[in-house]
């Protein structure tokens, strides 16, 4: 006894709005950067799970492209934040707002 | 009958090169100008001979240099043509400009300038030559252009006084208005015959093709006597010739009264057979040249300045040069052109060397009894006086009675009989300026009688020449070596007594006034009040062109630098960049930098699509 796909995606779905909301209200880089991942992995159950219900492959090797991409794009996020501190002393991306005019 | 010849660029080559020798070497060797400066002109004058003893009878020798323009169908030639009037021409061109770079040589002895003086002088020659030998329009408008160059950089040749520099700066700009006449022209005549598939400036085609400018003949000839009014020096353009007094005396000599001022009667000459086609304009020639001579005539007798008295006469000369255009006499007109040459030449060197000898004075009321201490200056300068007054057998009775007879014989006599008038009021100012200068007693300081003094060899050498020709030049038949239309009838000789007279009493009249009663001027001049001062103050015409021309021209000029440049140009430019920054500055409010901001765009953007699709 199997849930129904609706119920992965409706999970998936509410992942992937708290991820949004994670990154649009929260000031601390480093959360902001947990809620992305939070979204890839959202995206990752529904692939998953749609490719459990068709029987396709194709979903599943997708989803290792994006773990394989989320943890270089971690690394690399880590590095940026690692040497923003350094530089600035703070993660509060508010006060990180000097890309402008 | 054109024989080609590929050595007449010479004459116009030698006084370039004396210009290219003046301008790089002429500083560091000014022993050298002394003798390339006047030499160059010399041999040019040689090769002039030799050109006129090679000319074929009754043809021309042609030179053709090079093809200079080829715009489409157009074409202008750098093409030297010398025919009987670019001989008349060319001879007193080198010739009177070669005994007054000799002149110079003595005159502007020591002058700081020396080999820049001699350099605008060949340059004038040069350029003067080319205006004369050009054997297509384009070419003559460059010697045109250049005597007017030349003329400017000679007046104000001691710029560091401000009024020459403002002398010659007026000059340029009064000859640029004729020379717009001028250029309109050209530009009208190139294309009514461009119209007709000729496209070309060359006078011999011109002359071919006339009869296609029927039509537009009297416009094109009316424009280029604007052109011509402007370097002849006559009304209403003649204002800058008296200023031109300010550059030094062989200048005026050379300039100013042999040859460049020459260059509106010279092209007139040139171009008859298209006036020929204009009664109306001739007739304008003519009653401007009449009016001009009566005009500067008047002036010329109640000057002080012996220059500008010589420089009225000058104006008036050429008045009568065109009264004999106008009135058909090509040839009159011409050989007047070449006594005139000889004796004002004579007449402004004679007047150089009084200055130079009185130290640098030039108002004749400090002048007086120079006859004894000045011989040569004195005799030559008789000479020139008899010339010009008219006197048989003097070369100016010959050429001024055949412009007189032929005005008197001609459609309008009334122009004749004002001829007249002028024939007597020059002998009256020549000889005024003469006895003045000549005669009683002298009135200059002592200082200046102490060191009075004749001029050196190489002054009063040309001096003699030039008197030579001024006695002799009558008998020179220029107008039956410009083929005389045959019209131009002799005056009979009850006309050449009754000239005699009138000359004869003009002299008379004024030895009786400067001599013979020396009070009687001022009490002329007195009862005549306003009317004295008015002929004195020149009519007054400077300070009407100022008050109608200068004045608003500076007038627009301020509103414009400190009213439509500063608000309206700059108004302009600076909105334009304000509206793009205000604009922009609106915009830039978008750019917070907030990596979150950002985030709700793209949020916004992907909603968005998600319903377009969704809902599609």
């Amino acid at each position: 006894m199997t849930p129904p796909l609706a119920w992965y995606l409706g999970l998936s779905a509410v992942l992937f709005a708290i991820g949004v909301l994670g990154v649009l209200i929260r000031r601390n880089v480093i959360v902001i950067f947990m809620a992305i991942e939070l979204m890839l992995n959202a995206v990752n159950l529904s692939f998953v799970a749609l490719a459990r219900s068709t029987g396709s492959m194709d979903g599943q090797v997708i989803v290792f492209f994006v773990m394989t991409v989320a943890a270089a794009e971690a690394a690399v996020g880590l590095a940026i934040i690692l040497s923003m501190f350094r530089n600035r002393e703070t993660t509060n991306v508010d006060e990180l707002a000097t890309l402008r005019w | 009958m054109v024989s080609e010849t590929t050595w007449l660029r010479w004459i116009v080559a030698l006084p370039a090169l004396g210009v290219l020798f003046n301008v790089f070497v002429g500083r560091r060797a000014p022993g050298a100008v002394k003798l390339v400066g006047p030499g160059v002109v010399g041999a040019a004058f040689a090769l002039a001979v030799w050109a006129a003893l090679r000319r074929p009878e009754g043809g021309a020798l042609h030179d053709h240099v090079y093809t200079w323009i080829v715009a489409g169908p157009f074409r202008a030639e750098a093409g030297l043509s010398f025919d009987a009037l670019a001989m008349v021409m060319t001879l007193v061109v080198t010739g009177v400009g070669f005994l007054i770079h000799v002149y110079s040589v003595g005159y502007m002895h020591g002058d700081r300038g020396f080999a820049r003086y001699f350099a605008y002088l060949n340059l004038f020659t040069t350029a003067m030559l080319i205006l004369v030998l050009a054997d297509n329009l384009v070419l003559l408008f460059v010697g045109w252009e250049g005597v007017g160059l030349c003329s400017y950089l000679l007046i104000g040749f001691w710029y560091e006084k401000p009024e020459n520099a403002a002398a010659g700066k007026k000059a340029f700009l009064v000859n640029r208005v004729g020379d717009a006449g001028f250029l309109l022209g050209l530009f009208l005549v190139v294309a009514t015959l461009g119209g007709h598939g000729i496209w070309t400036l060359d006078v011999a085609t011109i002359q071919e093709n006339r009869a296609l400018l029927k039509d537009v003949a009297w416009l094109v000839c009316l424009l280029l006597f604007v052109g011509a009014t402007g370097k002849s020096a006559q009304l209403p353009l003649y204002v800058w010739l008296p200023d031109a007094m300010a550059g030094p005396t062989p200048v005026s000599a050379l300039i100013h009264a042999a040859t460049m001022v020459t260059a509106g009667v010279y092209m007139i000459a040139r171009l008859h057979f298209l006036y020929a086609l204009a009664p109306a304009a001739l007739a304008v020639v003519a009653v401007v040249g009449a009016l001009t001579a009566l005009f500067a005539a008047a002036v010329a007798t109640a000057q002080m300045d012996i220059k500008k008295v010589l420089a009225y006469s000058t104006v008036s000369q050429l008045g009568y040069m065109f009264l004999g255009l106008g009135v058909g006499a090509t040839g009159a007109a011409v050989f007047h052109l070449v006594t005139h040459a000889f004796f004002k030449a004579l007449l402004f060197l004679g007047a150089g060397s009084v200055i130079h000898g009185l130290g640098g004075e030039q108002d004749m009321e400090r002048m007086g009894g120079l006859g004894t201490r000045m011989r040569i200056t004195f005799v030559t300068m008789a000479a020139g006086t008899l010339a010009i007054a008219g006197v048989p057998p003097f070369s100016g009775f010959f050429s001024k009675d055949e412009i007189l007879w032929n005005a008197c014989a001609g459609a309008f006599p009334v122009l004749g009989v004002i001829g007249l008038l002028v024939a007597f009021l020059t002998a009256f100012y020549t000889g005024r300026l003469f006895c003045m200068t000549f005669f009683g007693e002298c009135r200059a300081s002592e200082d200046v009688q102490h060191h009075l003094h004749e001029s050196p060899a190489v002054m009063t050498l040309p001096l003699v020449v030039l008197a030579v020709l001024a006695c002799a030049g009558g008998f020179l038949d220029v107008p039956g070596l410009l083929g005389g239309e045959g019209h131009e009838a002799h005056a009979p000789l009850a006309f050449m007594l009754l000239a005699t007279a009138l000359a004869a009493g003009g002299l008379g009249l004024a030895w009786a006034l400067y001599v013979k009663w020396p009070g009687l001027p001022s009490l002329v001049a007195w009862r005549l009040g306003a009317f004295y001062r008015l002929v004195r103050d020149k009519f007054r015409v400077d300070e009407l062109y100022d008050a109608a021309v200068v004045r608003p021209v500076f007038a627009l000029a301020e509103v414009s630098a400190t009213r439509i440049d500063p608000q309206l140009i700059d108004g302009a430019v600076n909105g334009a960049g304000r509206v793009v920054s205000a604009t922009s500055g609106a915009w830039r409010r978008y750019q917070t930098g907030n990596v979150q901001h950002y985030a709700l765009s793209f949020l916004a953007g992907a909603l968005a699509l998600l319903g377009y699709w969704v809902t599609r």
